[in-house]
């Protein structure tokens, strides 16, 4: 009796869920300003003025160095691939929550193998002519391109749901391994750190695009908020209000596009999919609305992300794996929690 | 006032003719039983009625504009069994589905004003103190209030309902149809498809009745007199009326 007394109090001393949540929600938030503050300041840090403000934030990383004994802060290109990390955190559960609602999980596997096939035509592109863009914009361009494919062949075709989302994850796949063998031939391409995602290959181009993606994505999930829902929830109630069903479809293709494009690099391709189901699975365990899930996907996400990365950098391990492996961890928790 | 007005209206899914030179109307107020066999064009007349689908010959118009066209989604609720199964795995709660009935009306964000229709709309409807339980966690006939309350909110002047009440318990139907009769009662026009004949004749005043072509159309003494039912169903049937 005294035992479940004791229980009381502490549950009782500890803040409500809904604070707890929130609190976990303005952290994430602030981790993501943080971090859009550092590339952008890096960007701007020879222009008067942001200078001194970029200094500061090496000054931290040191400091933070010396405070934890570690060697990781005090690198501009480690904050580059930690920012970026941080803003996939944000951005992918936040558009996993409505693909894993829509029974879409699939789609980002898929997005993810036709980014992969951009890359290869972006570093045989920049090989053969010297072109010296992020391989990221070629694979923003032919994963829209896939997306928007995928959509077509999903609304003209009289197949089930998943072939075309097959058809385009193979195909894709296919020409990505052609273009790599010739270009290797002729240019010596090299982008395995695309498909098993590596920090190092984070540069201030790709993580400044990240950040701009990032904000994009947030601005148009927030702003399409509703209709994203009610298209998720009830498609056919959505289409007799006059929601244009089609459209919000599109966009939310497009925008996994975006996500998926930005995440390969910290993820790599086998693992991007990941990033935008698990969070939302795991979310969905322990979340009584679809709001709570939107944020606790993104909780789940963050913490996997700075977890996976704590782990990667002390123990020398691929930072893809270990932030899924985080996920992981995070969704066999929620399914075994008390209800 | 005229709400939906059917002129021939035929479609076909590539080769399969689905629905066939139909004409009838709806009048404001009526409260329409549809039935037929299943596969007998009942769902794709109605997507017809709500401008879901233009038809291939003829014409249908909704609130005196053509179907198709009609802007206004706002002034029809929809529910459908189809919502009623999402609503089973996605973690939405009872007021979050209830307030996608202002999404068609409202600006970006909600106003105090759509706010109260939620809250009217769920008070309706008898389920006020499950505002914030998961539809998942509801029962059957919990959930088919709870997306009546979606249409309500939205001010609808037409509810269109395909099977709502598809594995939902006999008192919790019985319960769902007589909320419908009061709502019908305040004026608002119900078109509904059920595959329970029975039910159909108790609580609906005019009945149509399609096998790809329309059997028949008028009130409901006229149906159970006019051999239609047979026609329809190809056997001889037999409309059971529950007793209470």
């Amino acid at each position: 009796m005294s035992a479940r007394n004791t229980v009381r109090r502490l549950r009782s001393a500890l803040p409500s869920r809904h604070a707890a949540e929130i609190a976990a929600l303005v952290v994430t938030g602030l981790l993501a300003v943080v971090m859009l503050g550092f590339v952008v300041l890096y960007w701007l840090q020879d222009v008067p003025g942001f200078g001194v403000a970029y200094e500061g934030y090496r000054e931290l990383g040191r400091g933070m160095d010396a405070a934890l004994g570690t060697n990781v802060f005090s690198y501009p290109f480690m904050w580059q691939s930690i920012a970026t990390g941080v803003f996939i955190g944000v951005v992918a559960p936040l558009v996993g929550s409505f693909l894993v609602h829509r029974q879409m999980a699939l789609i980002g596997e898929t997005l993810a193998h036709t980014a992969f096939a951009g890359v290869a035509f972006g570093l045989l592109f920049a090989g053969l002519f010297g072109f010296g863009g992020s391989p990221l914009l070629a694979a923003l361009i032919v994963s829209t391109v896939g997306a928007l494919g995928v959509n077509w062949l999903t609304k003209h075709t009289d197949s089930y749901g998943d072939v075309p989302i097959a058809v385009v994850l193979s195909g894709s796949f296919a020409v990505a391994t052609l273009v790599i063998t010739y270009g290797r031939g002729q240019t010596g391409i090299d982008i395995e750190g695309y498909l098993f995602g590596d920090i190092a290959i984070v540069t201030a181009g790709s993580a400044r695009l990240m950040a701009v993606l990032t904000v994009c994505v947030v601005g148009v999930v927030v702003w399409f908020y509703k209709e994203l829902v009610f298209t998720t929830f009830d498609e056919q109630a959505a289409r007799v209000a006059r929601l244009d069903v089609d459209r919000y479809n599109t966009l939310l293709v497009v925008v996994t596009a975006v996500v998926v494009v930005g995440s390969m690099q910290i993820l790599g391709v086998i693992l991007v999919a990941g990033m935008l189901v698990i969070p939302v699975a795991a979310a969905s365990q322990v979340s009584r609305s679809f709001r709570e899930t939107v944020y606790v996907s993104i909780i789940f996400g963050q913490a996997s992300v700075v977890a996976g990365f704590a782990f990667a950098v002390a123990a020398g391990m691929p930072s893809g794996g270990s932030i899924i492996v985080m996920t992981v961890i995070l969704y066999v928790a929620s399914v075994l929690s008390p209800d | 006032m005229t709400v939906v007005r059917l002129d021939g209206v035929s479609f076909s899914y590539e080769e399969t003719l689905a629905v066939c030179d139909i004409t009838f109307e709806i009048e404001e107020g009526e409260f329409l039983g549809l039935v037929g066999p299943n596969g007998s064009g009942k769902t794709t007349l109605l997507r017809i009625m709500l401008g879901l689908l233009e038809p291939d010959e003829g014409e249908a118009t909704l609130f005196g504009e053509t179907a198709h066209l009609f802007e206004e989604g706002a002034r029809i609720g929809y529910v459908s069994q189809e919502s009623t199964d999402r609503g089973g795995i996605m973690p939405v709660t009872v007021g979050e589905a209830v307030r996608m009935g202002r999404f068609a009306a409202a600006g970006r964000r909600l106003s105090d004003e759509d706010h109260r229709a939620v809250a009217d709309a769920l008070e309706k409807v008898g389920i006020a103190d499950l505002a914030d339980r998961p539809v998942g966690a509801l029962s059957g006939g919990q959930k088919q209030r709870a997306y009546i309350a979606r249409a309500l909110a939205s001010d609808a002047d037409l509810l269109a309902l395909d099977e709502p009440a598809v594995g939902v318990d006999a008192e919790s139907r019985e319960e769902f149809y007589g909320l419908l009769g009061s709502l019908n009662g305040e004026g608002i026009t119900v078109v509904l498809i059920e595959h329970d004949i029975g039910v159909v004749t108790e609580h609906a005043d005019r009945i149509a009745c399609v096998d790809v072509e329309l059997y028949h159309h008028g009130d409901t003494e006229s149906f159970m007199k006019s051999g239609a039912l047979e026609q329809a169903y190809g056997e001889k049937k037999r409309v059971l009326r529950q007793s209470h």
